[in-house]
């Protein structure tokens, strides 16, 4: 639990406390029951409508926050996964497949990370190799092929900074899906719904919308590290997250996604079906709008898109 | 017992005090060789000694390349603004005009249409000593302009990469010049105009993720620096000390991701030959 989330768990314990003795004694505790359910509102409003940049950057890492397959499940009606890059492995932090949802099929293609130790060590805590990168291209692809819209969903603190990853070309990866993803006929719907860190998540975020979930955070660094290189200690990661402008806010209002979707007073964390409800309601009103144009609208609108991203003076 | 004892090890200069580039006469080679400059120049830049590679910037690389270091620069005007009024230690524009005066440059890439031994090129180059070659709204925005210019006039492509990636300041128009980029070399090779990146020491991060790899033909200067994560990170990552050579321009040679290495004191022949092999029929 974060620290700005105990004193509302506090008055909710409470609650439930006071909602169990007067079942058990039989005594109309109602008024008193509103007036803290009343109060318990406030707090959440007065928490989650003034969160610090920092505050989202940890709601963005809840350990309860959704990931990827946790919406692929609670949105599609039925999900077939697809394995493997076709040259070297198949990468866990990495994961994607068709499903359906409404009768229409989508690929799925997200980063995945995980819940304990052993599944955090099996999904490499969300950071893919170059693998990874080079299966949801594959993935794309085929999508292409079928003629069936891609929805990618962004979480991860970056591409994995390895031996190996290096060796297996990290940057050629994901360098070479940024331009493969611009010419893609069908359309791309990408979602930063934890964290979106630098190339990493930028690797499988371009298209024709891209949007964050209220409490995601997408920026070219970490707080962390971004704290680290430039006062050269961890400690002011708070600053850092205030100078990146890191949240769906800063994000949308300088330019830099097409939307924001909200998410309920508490975080995606307490109310997993009703978001999975908004971001299909949100993909399938984005669809509908992409399926109005043309491949090739769609594409040169596209790189017009990410081409006017940048304040230069001249 | 010696006469006085030392009280501190080894030699101590002050960072500020130390030097990348000679402003003498000399210069020496970090093995030690010792050159006079006006050698150093006539030979590309390239210790004769021991082959060591000095980090020049776009002024160096456009006199070796273009026909009597002659070429018209494109967008030369482009500066940096502050759209995240981004304040560190200093503020962002502060930076900048410091960069600016201690540089003589105007940001971290400069972009010119010159000649090669005749044919039409155009060059983008980075300038490492800009605030590390980062990769800020104005970086992104002139290589695209000077990806354009080669579209619009059928011309060949040459970057000439030196960076550390993307720089922090701009944060998330920071990171979207990647995309920017990438998208203008998808028309580019669309249009089947040559493009050729040439990875210099050093090219890591956001850079190497994205137009740095994307050439038709990657080649690197020998024993460059090339990589998506710095060497200090991977270090951190995996608790243990990197291979001999590990990310050096003869690794990725090894590895399958460049075309070749190329000698500074050759490269303009061999960009020359490469240029004309896909010229003539």
């Amino acid at each position: 639990m974060l620290e700005f989330e105990k004193p509302i768990a506090e008055l909710e314990a409470k609650l439930a406390d006071m909602r169990h003795l007067a079942e058990a004694n039989k005594v109309d505790v109602s008024e008193a029951v509103a007036s803290l359910e009343e109060k318990i509102e406030r707090l959440k409003k007065e928490t989650f409508e003034n969160l610090t940049r920092w505050q989202r950057v940890q709601l963005a890492r809840h350990p309860d926050r959704p990931y990827t397959l946790d919406y692929i499940y609670a949105m599609t009606d039925d999900f077939i996964e697809l394995h493997g890059d076709r040259t070297v492995a198949d990468d866990k932090a990495m994961v994607g497949g068709f499903a359906t949802m409404e009768g229409q099929s989508f690929m799925f293609i997200g980063q995945q990370k995980g819940r304990n130790t052993k599944e955090r060590q099996l999904r490499n805590f969300g950071m893919a190799n170059p693998e990874g990168y080079r299966k949801a291209l594959r993935l794309m692809k085929i999508a292409e092929k079928f003629n069936k819209p891609i929805v990618t969903l962004i979480d991860t603190p970056g591409a994995f900074p390895g031996l190996e990853a290096e060796e297996r070309g990290q940057g050629e990866a994901i360098a070479h899906n940024l331009r493969e993803m611009f010419m893609l006929k069908v359309p791309v719907i990408c979602i930063i719904i934890g964290e979106g860190a630098s190339g990493g998540a930028l690797g499988i975020a371009i298209g024709d919308r891209v949007l964050m979930l209220e409490n995601s955070w997408y920026s070219v660094i970490s707080p962390e590290n971004c704290s680290n290189i430039l006062w050269r200690t961890w400690n002011y990661k708070e600053q850092a997250a205030e100078a990146l402008k890191l949240t769906a806010n800063d994000m949308f209002s300088n330019g830099l996604v097409d939307g924001i979707i909200k998410e309920p007073l508490g975080g995606a964390h307490t109310a997993l079906s009703e978001v999975a409800e908004t971001l299909k309601e949100t993909i399938f009103k984005n669809l509908k709008e992409l399926n109005a144009q043309s491949a090739e609208e769609r594409i040169s609108d596209r790189m017009d898109k990410f081409g006017a991203m940048g304040v230069v003076a001249e | 017992m010696p006469w006085f004892t030392r009280k501190e090890k080894g030699i101590r200069t002050p960072t500020e005090a130390k030097k990348e580039l000679p402003d003498g006469l000399w210069y020496k080679s970090p093995a030690g060789k010792i050159i006079h400059m006006r050698e150093l120049k006539k030979n590309a830049y390239v210790c004769p000694d021991d082959d060591y590679h000095v980090r020049i910037g776009s002024k160096e690389y456009f006199e070796i390349l273009f026909d009597n270091n002659e070429f018209e620069e494109l967008d030369e005007e482009i500066s940096s603004a502050n759209p995240l009024e981004f304040v560190d230690s200093k503020p962002y524009p502060e930076r900048i005009k410091a960069s600016q005066k201690k540089t003589k440059l105007k940001d971290a890439v400069r972009s010119a249409h010159g000649k090669i031994n005749g044919l039409d090129l155009v060059i983008a180059c980075m300038d490492f000593s800009f605030i590390g070659g980062s990769m800020g709204s104005v970086v992104g925005e002139k290589i695209s302009r000077a990806i354009s210019y080669s579209l619009e006039k059928k011309i060949p492509f040459l970057m000439i990469s030196k960076s550390g990636g993307a720089r922090m300041m701009e944060a998330g128009y920071s990171l979207m010049q990647m995309a920017k980029t990438s998208a203008k070399l998808a028309l580019l090779a669309e249009a089947k105009v040559p493009y050729i990146s040439l990875l210099t020491d050093p090219t890591t991060g956001g850079v190497t993720a994205s137009f740095a790899m994307l050439g038709d033909f990657n080649i690197a200067e020998p024993g460059a620096l090339i990589g998506f994560a710095g060497p200090r990170v991977i270090r951190e990552t995996i608790g243990k000390d990197l291979p001999k050579g590990f990310q050096s321009a003869e690794f990725v040679l090894d590895h399958g991701f460049l075309d070749f290495i190329v000698d500074r004191r050759n490269l303009k022949r061999k960009l020359t030959s490469l240029i004309k092999m896909l010229k003539e029929k």
